[in-house]
């Protein structure tokens, strides 16, 4: 059987993998020939490292399932086949009024990864993550069987699946609560802070009013401008604005489509440019405070308005690192992994620090949980960046914190068993014949 | 909003058109053999925007089910605006070199069970005195090639018979569009490793829904492919049988 290379989000991996179509919802399970060899569905492809990676084994393209099944427009509720993308829901239903629960920072995933990744968005502190908003799905396993899960029916399968990097089986489809919209715009406010304990405050002076919050954070610069950055926070507009104001706003038109156009030789992130990068940024507004009107589409998808962005990392690509830590030590942590990152001196292009909230996951994997999230995007420079790795690594497993493993290609075994306390549990559901790079490198001993 | 039939509808590239006219509210009425996956496909486009949506399971190869068909959709969309034929079998060329009555059932799908249904769109089109009639085709009707000429040599049959017809029926205001597509990435050629001339269903749909709008009367998509077949067309038969194509 040929295969082919297939690369994720962060192109540092490209391992050759057989790739097999669904040709639709009802067709069986399509497995390798080879009868020891695993699949993984693999949807749109951006998973940062290896968990939407199956080395040595095959994929199954997720995205060829894209057909919508049912919109009701009075409830909101919307069944889709898994590989239909955020972003086509999103162009179905915010002209009738309704919009996606939760949205992580691109509208470019499939329903099945954003399920398999419980992933999150800006009002996590409100409404918990994806998987919170899924009121059932099917999943497909590899003998062949099918299970519709929901909370309430298979909740064990359920709770497997929503998170479960799909390794517990193929979602042929799922159900999505949706939430209104007056229109397509946000209001909102964007604040510059000067240090973490600034940002922690605006943070908890923000959660009860404002359902999205998010804020950039600048890590290329130490001492007295460590920890300053730019809080963002926002609601729905409401139904009276001024309707001349919003028709000028950019995104109201249609998707920017400018693209990366090639791979740059070089990574383009690098210390002299990420300087210059952070310090434009912090600056980019006038006030301290600034508050505007925003479609939905830059507010929520900023990089999606530059296609293939992934590419200024260059031919080794990037690795993402993202953490969560609970609140108790959330101040001191949080300055703990920024300094270690600045005198590292490899500090990111993109920094994004939130705070969750205390809607519980549903899944037995899902990666958020109360306390203080920070992403942050790292060029590839091998052994150097390894070592900064293992040193944050360190600072969140003392801390009692966990790591996302959509944005993983290398973390061990050791932390992810200590961040994902239910692992052995969930190893259960894992099926016989679904495997994934991440999950193979995790469940090695130790 | 325009009344639109499409045979083998569930094909990638007729789905992909059916969006496009989904989203623009237009009827659809879809033909296809698999009921199961025709039922969902109506579903997806009803929930897309199409005012109406129709289906009838078919088989191309029955052609005494062609008749009424066209019976059928012209009455459930009130009308006929536009047909678009799409359905067909990749054949396995490797098979058809041996096997004499796979050779001409392929030939049958993909080239007389086209002839036998434009026929009858064709009359009743032209009595109407409008309508569009867009049907898929190949580049690999352009020239037999020894990789694919059994398929080939259908889709030639398909051109030469929309040429034709197109000819005889833009006297009547009936316009007809011969599609020509390259490589398409569908399901059905998931496994193979894609290069830079594979296209995306998508993208071909845009193409051909243009094309009618337009009018335009022969459709390379993506067009790179026009200059691609004017070269293999133009190789003279001496250097051709040397070539390995």
């Amino acid at each position: 059987m040929a295969t082919q290379a297939v690369t994720s989000w962060g192109r540092v991996f490209r391992p050759d993998q057989q790739v097999l179509g669904m040709p639709s919802r009802h067709a069986s399970l399509p497995l390798p020939a080879d009868g020891l060899a695993t699949v993984l569905p693999h949807g749109n492809g951006r998973s940062y490292g290896d968990s939407n990676l199956n080395p040595g084994g095959a994929l199954v393209l997720g995205r060829q399932l894209d057909r919508f099944i049912a919109f009701d427009q009075s409830t909101g509720l919307i069944t889709c086949e898994a590989g239909v993308l955020l972003s086509e829901i999103l162009r179905l239903i915010v002209p009738q009024g309704w919009f996606l629960p939760v949205t992580p920072g691109t509208q470019f995933v499939t329903v099945g990864g954003a399920i398999a990744n419980d992933v999150h968005g800006k009002n996590h502190h409100l409404v918990g993550s994806f998987g919170n908003h899924v009121t059932q799905l099917e999943l497909l396993r590899s003998d062949g069987s099918r299970r519709v899960c929901s909370p309430t029916q298979d909740a064990d399968w359920f709770a497997a699946t929503v998170g479960g990097l799909g390794l517990t089986g193929m979602i042929t489809w799922a159900q999505i609560q949706l939430r209104r919209i007056a229109n397509p715009y946000l209001q909102t406010e964007s604040i510059r802070f000067r240090s973490l304990e600034e940002f922690f405050e605006l943070s908890q002076a923000s959660e009860a009013d404002y359902e999205y919050t998010v804020s950039w954070i600048d890590c290329a610069f130490a001492g007295k401008r460590l920890g300053r950055g730019l809080f963002n926070r926002a609601n729905h507009a409401p139904a009276v604005m001024n309707p001349a104001l919003a028709a000028k706003l950019p995104g109201a038109i249609d998707e920017s489509s400018r693209r990366v156009p090639f791979t740059p030789p070089l990574s383009l992130i690098n210390t002299l440019s990420l300087k210059a990068f952070n310090l434009a940024y912090f600056n980019r507004q006038q006030g301290d405070r600034v508050q505007a009107l925003q479609h939905y589409r830059p507010f929520f998808y900023p990089l999606d308005a530059l296609l293939e962005w992934n590419r200024i990392y260059g031919p080794k690509g990037f690795y993402q690192y993202q953490c969560v830590v609970p609140p108790q030590q959330a101040l001191p942590v949080t300055r703990q992994l920024l300094q270690t990152i600045v005198d590292s001196g490899m500090g990111s292009f993109l920094a994004v620090l939130k705070q969750f909230g205390t809607p519980p996951s549903r899944g037995m994997l899902s990666f958020p949980m109360p306390g203080t999230t920070l992403a942050l995007d790292f060029p590839n420079q091998g052994e150097r960046l390894h070592r900064l790795f293992a040193q944050l690594d360190g600072i969140v497993q003392a801390a009692g914190g966990r790591l996302y493993p959509a944005k993983d290609g290398r973390m061990g075994a050791q932390i992810f068993k200590s961040g994902h306390t239910q692992w052995s549990a969930f190893s259960q559901f894992v099926d016989p014949r679904f495997s994934s790079g991440f999950w193979r490198r995790v469940m090695e001993s130790t | 909003m325009k009344k639109i039939l499409i045979v083998g509808a569930t094909s990638a590239m007729a789905e992909a058109c059916a969006r496009l006219w989904a989203q623009q509210g237009d009827h659809l009425f879809l033909a296809a053999r698999n009921a199961q996956q025709l039922q969902s496909l109506a579903a997806d486009l009803q929930t897309r925007g199409a005012t109406k949506v129709g289906t009838r399971v078919f088989d191309a190869n029955q052609h005494d089910q062609h008749a009424a068909l066209l019976a059928e959709a012209t009455q459930t969309l009130g009308g006929l605006d536009t047909v678009l034929i799409a359905h067909g079998t990749l054949t396995d060329q490797d098979r058809a070199q041996h096997d004499v009555p796979y050779a001409l059932a392929e030939i049958g799908t993909n080239g007389l069970s086209v002839v036998a249904l434009l026929t009858l769109v064709a009359n009743q089109l032209e009595q109407q005195g409008r309508g569009a009639i867009a049907v898929i085709s190949s580049v690999a009707g352009d020239r037999g090639r020894q990789s694919n000429y059994v398929y080939g040599s259908a889709k030639a049959m398909v051109s030469a018979f929309t040429s034709g017809l197109r000819q005889r029926l833009a006297k009547k205001g009936v316009h007809v569009v011969t599609v020509k597509p390259g490589f398409v990435d569908t399901p059905m050629t998931a496994h193979l490793p894609k290069g830079p001339l594979w296209a995306k269903p998508e993208q071909v749909a845009k193409d051909i829904s243009q094309a009618i709008d337009k009018g335009r009367r022969i459709v390379y998509t993506p067009g790179f492919w026009q200059l691609i077949m004017l070269i293999i067309k133009t190789i003279p038969e001496f250097v051709f049988v040397k070539l390995k194509l």
